[in-house]
């Protein structure tokens, strides 16, 4: 996890309303952000593109022995979505009850992921609930 | 032109923990207290739930139900007396967050639980006035009673938002008339710094609760004319499931009235949610020409009181949202005590 202002403040975009980017050129779509297009190289045109959180599950992996930062959190659920506009994301589902299973729908919700002691920052980021 | 509700938007975490259950913690007979407060289960916060985060799932909700481009909202009110950061608006994360862009004024409001009716009426004013298009303002709170204290059986998570705005095609329900009754009178409490709230006990109830809603409430129809038979539903702060019951039969409004929008008996008291989802309640089933009085309350202390009355671009927006019974019954997940605690930060792992 990063520690910093500047970190937490560039990514907001992209952790609140799942924003990435289109190229132009060829119509594909990244998430999160590049700034070439892996297809267009010199030829990119890239513009922000906003992602609906729609998607469903590709893969899952229960956590039961979580990174420190995640500790009060385990057991959970990290997955791997495929978003209806096609690129795939990682990210947390919540309240899953063990009924997680591939192909699942998702949407994105949005909620707290890291919180830095008792005096830092908080960390708003997206993640996943069954629909 | 009308000014009024746009759109509205509701959201309260899945977890739930029975009156039973916290009873049996502190050894009390949970069947008087059910009876009592007219209580029997309430909501609890996941770990990763905060009222920012409440607070934009109901934004959100609202902006989709209002059908209007978020860049459109100048301005954000959250109201809370449970924000995230003592310094570090609410209202910042949630306009980033529903998209509103930079150009909107924001600022997060706190009395008790009224500062989110507080809201509606300072969009109201700037809406009215010209100054912005829309307005946007939420309640949301994830109240904290102090272990063993009466509250811990209501106290409970949630939110509303709601799109005010203008214009004769898309205000669904006109907000006729607005106005509050405040006075300071020391019913319950949070100094800077201190985990839970304390209150006056049985103190809060006649001079708080009761006299400031009955006291903007009868200001509202001495202003407007209006009297308990003219509306078809009234909405009153939920603390517990009582206290709205006995202060609408004292106004003369019977229980038909006030039936659609009590939830507490299901989801505990929001604070500054309450109201607001009773309204939404309301709404979901509220036809056009129906009119409803909404009047809100915040210890320290004050009510706000509204005159409303639906129009028929209400039925456009039906079907854009789930409607506030639905997401009651929806998804519930029973936790016992000690994950309670835990979800509401009272315990962690070393
Ligand atoms: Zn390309």
């Amino acid at each position: 996890m990063e520690r910093s202002s500047a970190n937490l403040w560039r990514k907001i975009n992209s952790r609140y309303n799942l924003v990435g980017c289109k190229c132009q050129n060829c119509g594909t779509l990244y998430f999160p952000s590049r700034v070439v297009c892996r297809k267009c190289g010199r030829d990119s045109k890239i513009t922000e593109a906003k992602f609906s959180g729609n998607g469903v599950i590709s893969s899952y992996t229960n956590i039961r022995v979580p990174p420190d930062s995640f500790k009060d959190e385990a057991p959970y659920t990290i997955a791997i979505v495929k978003l209806d506009e096609g690129p795939s994301v990682e990210g947390h589902v919540v309240e899953s009850g063990g009924e997680v299973k591939i192909g699942s729908r998702v949407r994105a919700v949005f909620r707290k992921m890291y919180v830095e002691g008792d005096e830092g920052l908080i960390y708003y980021h997206y993640k996943f609930e069954l629909v | 032109m009308l000014y009024g509700i746009v759109g509205y938007g509701v959201y309260f975490p899945v977890y739930r923990i029975k009156v039973e259950e916290i009873a049996s913690v502190w050894h009390e007979d949970a069947g008087s207290i059910k009876k009592g407060l007219n209580i029997t289960e309430k909501t609890v916060p996941a770990i990763d739930e905060d009222a920012a985060t409440i607070a934009v799932e109901a934004a959100r909700r609202a902006v989709s139900h209002a059908g209007i481009d978020a860049g459109e909202i100048g301005a954000v009110y959250c109201g809370s007396e449970s924000h995230p950061y003592a310094v570090k608006p609410t209202s910042t994360v949630v306009a980033t967050a529903i998209g509103a862009g930079n150009n909107v004024m924001a600022a997060d409001l706190e009395f008790a639980c009224k500062a989110g009716t507080a809201g509606m009426q300072i969009a109201m004013g700037l809406a009215k006035s010209g100054m912005i298009r829309y307005g946007l303002a939420v309640g949301s709170d994830t109240s904290q009673g102090r272990p063993g204290d009466a509250l811990e059986y209501t106290a409970s998570a949630g939110g509303g938002a709601y799109v005010i705005g203008g214009g004769k095609d898309e205000v669904i329900a006109e907000i006729t008339h607005t106005l509050s009754f405040t006075s300071d009178t020391p019913d319950f409490w949070r100094r800077e710094g201190a985990s839970f709230p304390s209150h006056g006990g049985r103190f809060t109830g006649e001079p708080g609760y009761f006299k400031h809603i009955i006291g903007a409430t009868k200001r509202l129809f001495e202003v407007t004319g209006m009297e308990a038979s003219d509306f078809d539903y009234a909405v009153f702060h939920q603390p517990n499931g009582k206290f709205p019951i006995n202060v609408a039969a004292r106004l003369g409004f019977d229980m038909k009235k006030i039936e659609n929008g009590l939830v507490t008996p299901m989801i505990g008291n929001t604070y500054s949610g309450s109201s607001m989802i009773g309204l939404a309640a309301t709404l979901d089933i509220a036809k056009p020409g129906e009119k409803i009085l909404v009047t809100s309350f915040g210890s320290g202390a004050g009510s706000d009181s509204f005159a409303i009355e639906v129009t028929e671009n209400i039925e456009k927006n039906r079907g854009r949202s789930v409607k506030v019974r639905d997401l009651i019954e929806k998804r519930k997940i029973y936790v016992n005590y000690s994950t309670y605690l835990k979800n509401r930060s009272s315990i962690r792992k070393k």
